[in-house]
């Protein structure tokens, strides 16, 4: 197996938090006072040695908020309706699931005549405009403004569009667990969705998200998303490498630079259910996005037609007056 | 009353054409929440695409724009002509506060999806409960109403 450059390249105001080695490594200071605008992640794929540290530290950091589901699970009608239960599995850190939400995906690829194994950190890509949360019907899915795309446990009732709407697959579902409990279990909701927060708490403290923390050779660093994307392409000249990410969705909160064309790499990735794939994404929002904004102007064209219309009214009313009189 | 000649009161085809579009809204706003294809909805032949989100999404918006262009056009009218002829029942001054919970709850349900425009997660949380409450409301007082034959407006006894 070849290993590729794992040269750090981040300079200046975004520091490579996984090397200062602390058990609590600050947000980089361009990233405080969050309000300027959203933070987002660079993964920098070729620096990766696939040691599963971030993997183990995400599970340890976020243990706490994995779904503790009661058993027997209520029936389900109609008895098609499926049951997700990853309970007795915590183990799995191969693939996404309620209990692990970042793993390691695995791409043998030929970098410069040289066959290469590549190790892929892969967790929520954490869209600019995610429509996982804009389609979600109670809210439950929300985007925060610091670029965060979180799921509430307590508030998801699992049915499952989070999943459906996601470009990536990403929210895995667990049955058993949430308010869907208290409603009417047996015939709406289904548990609850999981997926990466990005460590919300953490970053709300000041702290960069547990993975970025753990990982031995600074793969990931975090900033805000003006800055991510200016240190991409920098990375990408440097290694002339390429950028998922910056446009996939319409743009996401993590981005990706990649030794060898995404378009290769997705095609030696190993995809499946929790493995989800590095394709081109158009923007899921966009005719939403546009329809909006007719939306928004249909009133006026309904005004403007009423008044034509009206005043036509008027005319004939008043033509009509004057024979009376 | 010069019915025939001038009569601002919405028209037939303009009621049904409003009923319509309310019934296109009920049925993909409901099929916002995903239970269309577990209650078998979507296995209909001709309506799988019930059950594809972005699909009863993109037809919401549609219908919400003739709605929104509906309610402009009779608002415009009422003001410029129908206030002469005829004032609205209680009914349908209860319908115009459930459709205006709607409307404005609709329009920030629309900016939240926007790029660029976040909202805190309980402020959406709200939102989202009080759209799909309001929709509630008017479409079960639309069905009183219809039973109880009560129309939106009566003819003023001065015209
Ligand atoms: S990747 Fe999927 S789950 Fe994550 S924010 Fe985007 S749409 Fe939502
Ligand atoms: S950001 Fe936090 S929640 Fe997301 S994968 Fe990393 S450690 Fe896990
Ligand atoms: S800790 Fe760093 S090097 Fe190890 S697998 Fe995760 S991203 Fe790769």
């Amino acid at each position: 197996m070849g290993k590729i450059s794992r040269r750090s390249f981040i300079k200046g105001s975004i520091a490579t938090a996984g090397a200062m080695g602390a058990s609590a490594v600050p947000l980089p200071a361009s990233a405080k006072g969050v309000g300027a605008g959203e933070l987002a992640t660079l993964i920098d794929i070729g620096k990766c040695i696939g040691c599963g540290a971030c993997v183990e530290a995400c599970r340890e950091t976020n243990g706490r908020k994995f779904p503790e589901p009661k058993k027997p699970f209520p029936k389900m009608y109609p008895p098609r309706v499926r049951t997700a239960d990853w309970s007795d599995k915590r183990d799995v850190d191969d693939r996404l699931t309620p209990y692990n939400w970042l793993f390691i995906q695995y791409a043998t690829v030929n970098i410069n005549g040289e066959e290469t194994t590549l190790t892929v950190p892969r967790r929520c890509m954490h869209c600019t405009n995610p429509p996982c949360a804009d389609l979600c019907p109670f809210g439950a899915a929300r985007k925060l403004k610091n670029g965060i795309t979180r799921i509430h446990p307590d508030i998801c009732l699992g049915g499952a569009k989070c999943k459906m709407v996601c470009p990536w697959d990403i929210p895995e579902r667990q049955t058993g667990v949430g308010p869907y409990l208290q409603v009417l279990p047996n015939f709406a909701g289904n548990g609850a969705m999981f997926k990466c927060d990005r460590c919300f708490d953490r970053i709300d403290q000041g702290l960069v998200p547990a993975c970025i923390e753990a990982c031995p050779e600074d793969v990931q660093t975090i900033g805000p998303r003006n800055e991510i994307i200016a240190a991409a392409h920098a990375r990408a000249k440097e290694i002339n490498g390429y950028i998922y990410g910056e446009t996939e969705n319409g743009g996401t909160n993590t981005l990706y630079v990649s030794p060898v064309p995404f378009e290769e790499l997705n095609k030696a990735l190993e995809k499946g259910p929790g493995m989800p794939h590095m394709e081109p994404v158009a923007d899921s929002m966009a005719l939403a996005d546009n329809l909006g904004m007719a939306l928004l102007l249909a009133p006026i064209a309904g005004i403007v037609a009423g008044f034509i219309k009206f005043t036509g009214f008027s005319k004939q009313k008043s033509s009509q007056d004057n024979k009376e009189s | 009353m010069e019915k025939a000649a001038c009569n601002p009161y919405p028209s037939k085809a303009m009621t049904r054409f409003y009923m319509a579009v309310v019934a296109v809204l009920a049925f993909t706003g409901f099929g916002q929440m995903p239970i269309f294809k577990r209650y078998y909805l979507a296995d209909i032949p001709g309506l799988g695409w019930s059950a594809n989100f972005f699909v009863t999404h993109a037809i919401h918006y549609i219908g919400a724009s003739l709605l929104f262009f509906i309610i402009a056009y009779q608002i415009t009218g009422y003001f410029m002509r129908g206030r002469h002829y005829y004032s609205l029942t209680r009914s349908g001054w209860a319908r115009v506060i459930f459709l205006v919970g709607l409307v404005v709850t609709g329009i920030f349900r629309v900016l939240k999806n926007m790029p660029d425009i976040v909202f805190s997660p309980n402020f959406t949380m709200f939102i989202d409960f009080a759209h799909l409450g309001f929709a509630m409301l008017f479409l079960f007082s639309c069905l009183g109403f219809l039973l109880f034959h009560t129309g939106w407006c009566e003819e003023d006894a001065t015209t």
